[in-house]
């Protein structure tokens, strides 16, 4: 080889360039699949979404299901619970939102919460409490009718999900997430 | 090759590095600066890919561990939960399984390379030995790791092997059923291999850590086995063997990446997608491709070791295949001090380089051949199955004969339904059977270190050799030069 | 000259799968060849939706896919149903469900009970467990197909042959409970001949011979075994496209590093 071939530095330096950027590429095209592979995977993905009959569930009574590895109440309210959650005056609670925020206002009866304590993570137990709804052991947190935190330590409503009601069920089956 | 350290603090945090610890300076000495003898062919890229390997199976390997299950009822679909819904599982885990294969593709031509260029020879005998142990953890490695993913040929393969064990006299059941942790392969033996698994890759990097450290110690040694005399004879490491060994490399890659693409289940085995059966055996138990060769070489000793015409049998055949087997891992050990040539490359020891290439490897991948196949498998065959039946008929003896045993037992029936007394004898064709021809080649592949190395180290003679490395890179250019023109 | 023995360890690794396979025929491939072969292979997905309904009129009545489920019909690379259809597919079934309020496995009739299933549920075995599947058919075990086109040597053409491959035993011979195939290890089979003409009809008029069910449920068995081939051959493309890039330009790298010492 040589002689014939003239020296280019630049080349020489373009050739260098390539392969490192071609080569961090490759290193970096390496690595992802052993990053995401830590993601979710597909079957967890899969539950993610879980759907509920809700047509079943007795006047003032609630049932838990679990969703995404958490309890999730479903509460069919009764007509007083949901007039003790309309008559607070909400602007001064905690964490203000009025119940229709919390709910399907074509189905005030029906609440759906995480029953996780925003506190520190407890379950509540139901029908418990100074306010008729919920309240969590581990520390006193009391929320009322509507999941709303009203004394206690925890800083927040109990959260909602997004939930719909699924296309065609008349309005029986909900669908978590 | 060790030679005066060139590093040259730069920044202020270099030299109040290297002040405490000269890591940088030990990283430029061996890999930047290192004086490398400039005729390396593509042979010695291997450390190099070996190194990638290592790594890819080590990053692969945890990743799998955070998704694989370790129970024997959980086990193999923890590794189907991989293929299908871990983001990229079937990747990393094809990556893992094809890259076993690849490690010991590498393994084997870095071994075949440094026996051929005599890179075991003095005073690198130390990384050779270290190099055999590397070879035999990533082998026991290599074993466990096939196993969990529990399918048949996990199962059996285990039992196989750890049955092995139980060939040593006295002490062999005990043993075996100490590294099983019950009677037969279950689930302790499952979650113990999954252990050893994770950690043997850990003490196969620090071998080669020393390994690394043992090469450097001399440096390289080179496809004409003479000592690099001086800065002529050498280039630094970098840039100019990372970029011929990145080129290597990226070439390796390719294949890899072909199989793991387009055939990821070709170096594996059908049976192994069949859930482990403790109650079914398959019909023809073969390990890993890269451990055939002594498969065959253990199934190829079936006869007892004791005095010749007596009862006396000193070692049963099984434990002697189990030596025998042991033995042709051990004997690499010993290779510095088998081979008596002053001569440290093949490329100037015409009888040597004839017995190795011509005799050596074909032996070696013959005895693969063997390994897959079943020993009963008839190679050659002289003559035919004959079926004999002998009676008097009066005084005169009588003798039929027939192609099958049924044909015979027949005829032998209505004589018998008569009152005749018949004798029956079978005539057994000469058969040359695989497992002969693995007789033949474990003996070539033994003699070949225990015999041939020595004795012709010994009455060899050399063919003329360069004066120094510099001097054998010239000669070749122009002559290449002069054949083009 | 030590390239030589490079080309022997390959050809070595090649020749490995040459196992012995009984006395069985050889697998065929089906005349139309495999779409899912070679560095371009790809599912068709009317195949797939053609081959679903083959293991669900017949293979299901025997055979599970525990390791397949409703929801990967939808899935990209796939048979290409809708996530609706895999949802209504999935509700026609019974899958195994746990135990009751009041803490029951069994119903009234002392069976375990079931519950519709959803699209996250494996396709069940139709049988509780493997000694109910041996009972059920006289003693011979229906093994789960999920993996089946990769648990076997040439999986696709072998399945298809197996399943196109049942005649009279050439010497005449019947076995009770057995079946002769050419195909099948020493011929004898506890699978009775599953597919017949007409069996299985499909809606998009493709021709319901034994041969058609056959390619379809084998294109079908073999995407449950490897879901994930597409993009794998797609990504193997690009990789290696990206690494023979890669060689070129180390390769002229190394030409140039090389150039002064040469």
């Amino acid at each position: 080889m040589s002689g014939s071939e003239t020296t280019h530095p630049d080349r020489r330096d373009f050739l260098f360039i390539a392969s490192g950027a071609f080569g961090a590429v490759a290193t970096g095209a390496m690595a992802i699949p052993l990053i995401d592979q830590m993601n979710a995977s597909r079957d967890t993905l899969a539950v993610a979404q879980i759907r509920v009959d809700v047509s079943q569930i007795p006047d003032g009574q609630q049932v838990t299901v679990e969703w995404r590895g958490k309890p999730v109440f479903i509460r069919h309210r009764s007509a007083r619970d949901i007039e003790e959650a309309r008559e607070v005056d909400w602007e001064r609670l905690r964490d203000p939102q009025p119940d229709e925020a919390r709910i399907n206002p074509e189905h005030p009866e029906l609440l759906v919460m995480v029953g996780v304590c925003t506190h520190l993570g407890c379950v509540p137990l139901a029908d418990q409490g100074d306010y008729n709804g919920w309240f969590c052991p581990c520390h006193g947190s009391h929320y009322d009718t509507a999941g709303r935190i009203r004394k206690g330590p925890a800083p927040e409503n109990l959260a909602v999900p997004e939930w719909v009601f699924v296309d065609g069920s008349d309005d029986a089956v909900i669908e978590i997430g | 090759m060790a030679h005066e350290s060139t590093y040259q603090p730069q920044a202020g945090i270099e030299k109040w590095m290297d002040d405490r610890l000269p890591v940088m300076r030990l990283v430029h000495d061996s890999f930047v600066d290192f004086p490398t003898p400039k005729n390396l062919n593509y042979w010695y890229t291997f450390g190099g890919i070996l190194t990638f390997c290592l790594v890819a199976q080590i990053a692969t390997g945890i990743t799998l561990a955070m998704h694989y299950v370790a129970n024997d009822t959980m086990a193999f679909a923890s590794v189907e939960h991989i293929m299908r819904d871990v983001n990229f599982g079937w990747l990393i885990r094809y990556s893992h399984a094809v890259g076993a294969s690849m490690f010991f593709l590498a393994v084997y031509l870095h071994m075949f390379r440094g026996m051929y260029y005599g890179s075991y020879k003095a005073p690198r005998e130390v990384l050779w030995i270290l190099g055999c142990i590397i070879f035999l953890l990533m082998m026991a490695t290599g074993f466990m790791g096939y196993v969990l993913p529990w399918g048949q040929m996990s199962f059996w393969g285990a039992t196989v092997i750890t049955s092995l064990f139980g060939a040593i006299p006295i002490i062999g059941d005990p043993i075996q059923q100490w590294m099983l942790g019950g009677f037969a392969v279950g689930n302790p033996a499952l979650n113990r291999f999954f252990s050893l698994h994770y950690l043997l890759p850990f003490v196969i990097f620090g071998m080669v850590v020393l390994h690394v450290w043992a090469l450097h110690v001399p440096g390289n040694n080179n496809p004409t086995g003479i000592d690099a005399k001086g800065p002529q004879d050498t280039v630094p490491f970098h840039p100019y063997y990372t970029v011929k060994d990145a080129f290597g490399l990226v070439i390796f890659m390719l294949i890899f990446a072909g199989f793991v693409f387009f055939a990821p289940n070709a170096l594996g085995h059908p049976d192994n997608y069949i859930p482990a059966n403790n109650l079914v055996t398959p019909a023809h138990i073969v390990p890993e491709w890269y451990l055939l060769p002594f498969y065959a070489i253990l199934r190829s000793i079936t006869f007892d070791f004791g005095i010749p015409f007596t009862d006396i049998i000193f070692i049963k055949a099984k434990f002697l295949g189990v030596i025998a087997m042991f033995a042709s891992i051990g004997v690499l050990f010993v290779l510095p001090w088998l081979d008596t040539s002053k001569v440290r490359s093949m490329r100037y020891r015409p009888i040597m380089r004839f017995f190795f290439l011509i005799i050596f490897l074909p032996a070696c991948v013959g005895l693969g051949w063997v390994g897959a196949e079943t020993p009963a498998k008839v190679l050659y065959q002289q003559g035919e199955f004959t079926y004999y039946a002998d009676y008097f008929e009066g005084e005169e003896l009588t003798t039929l004969t027939y192609d099958t045993a049924e044909e015979r037992d027949h005829a032998v029936e209505s004589l018998v339904a008569v009152g005749t007394e018949v004798e029956i004898r079978d005539g057994t064709p000469f058969q040359f059977q695989m497992v002969h021809l693995g007789l033949i080649l474990t003996i070539v592949y033994f003699a070949y270190f225990i015999i041939i190395m020595p004795l012709v180290g010994i009455i060899e003679t050399p063919r003329p050799m360069p004066a120094s490395i510099a001097e054998s890179v010239l000669p070749r250019s122009s002559a290449s030069a002069a054949a083009a023109e | 000259m030590m390239t030589r023995f490079t080309i022997a360890l390959l050809a070595s690794l090649i020749a490995l799968p040459a196992f012995a396979a009984g006395d069985a025929e050889h697998p065929q491939a089906p005349p139309q060849g495999w779409s899912f072969d070679g560095v371009f292979g790809r599912y068709d997905p009317q195949t797939l939706q053609r081959g679903y309904l083959v293991y669900e009129q017949v293979c299901s009545s025997c055979h599970g896919l525990e390791y397949v489920t409703y929801r990967n019909l939808a899935e990209p690379g796939g048979p290409g149903f809708t996530m609706d259809q895999a949802r209504a597919i999935a509700a026609e079934h019974l899958v195994p469900a746990g135990p009751d309020q009041d803490g029951n496995t069994t119903d009234e009739n002392g069976l375990p009970l079931t519950r519709d299933g959803i699209p996250a549920d494996a396709i069940p075995s139709p049988y509780a467990n493997d000694l109910a599947a041996r009972a059920a058919n006289g003693g011979a075990l229906p093994p789960d197909l999920s993996l089946m086109t990769k648990a076997r040597l040439n999986g696709p053409s072998y399945i298809y042959s197996l399943l196109t491959g049942y005649e009279p035993d050439p010497h005449g011979e019947e076995q009770v409970g057995l079946y002769y195939n050419s195909y099948f290890t020493n011929h004898w089979i506890a699978m009775a001949p599953p597919l017949s003409d007409g069996l299985v009809e499909f809606p998009d008029g493709t021709e319901g011979t034994v041969e058609n069910q056959a390619f379809a449920v084998t294109n079908f068995l073999m995407w449950a075994s490897e879901p994930h081939l597409e993009k794998r051959k797609r990504m193997g493309f690009q990789v290696m496209l990206f690494l023979l890039i890669l060689s070129v330009l180390l390769y002229m790298g190394y030409r140039r590093v090389w150039a002064d010492q040469h």
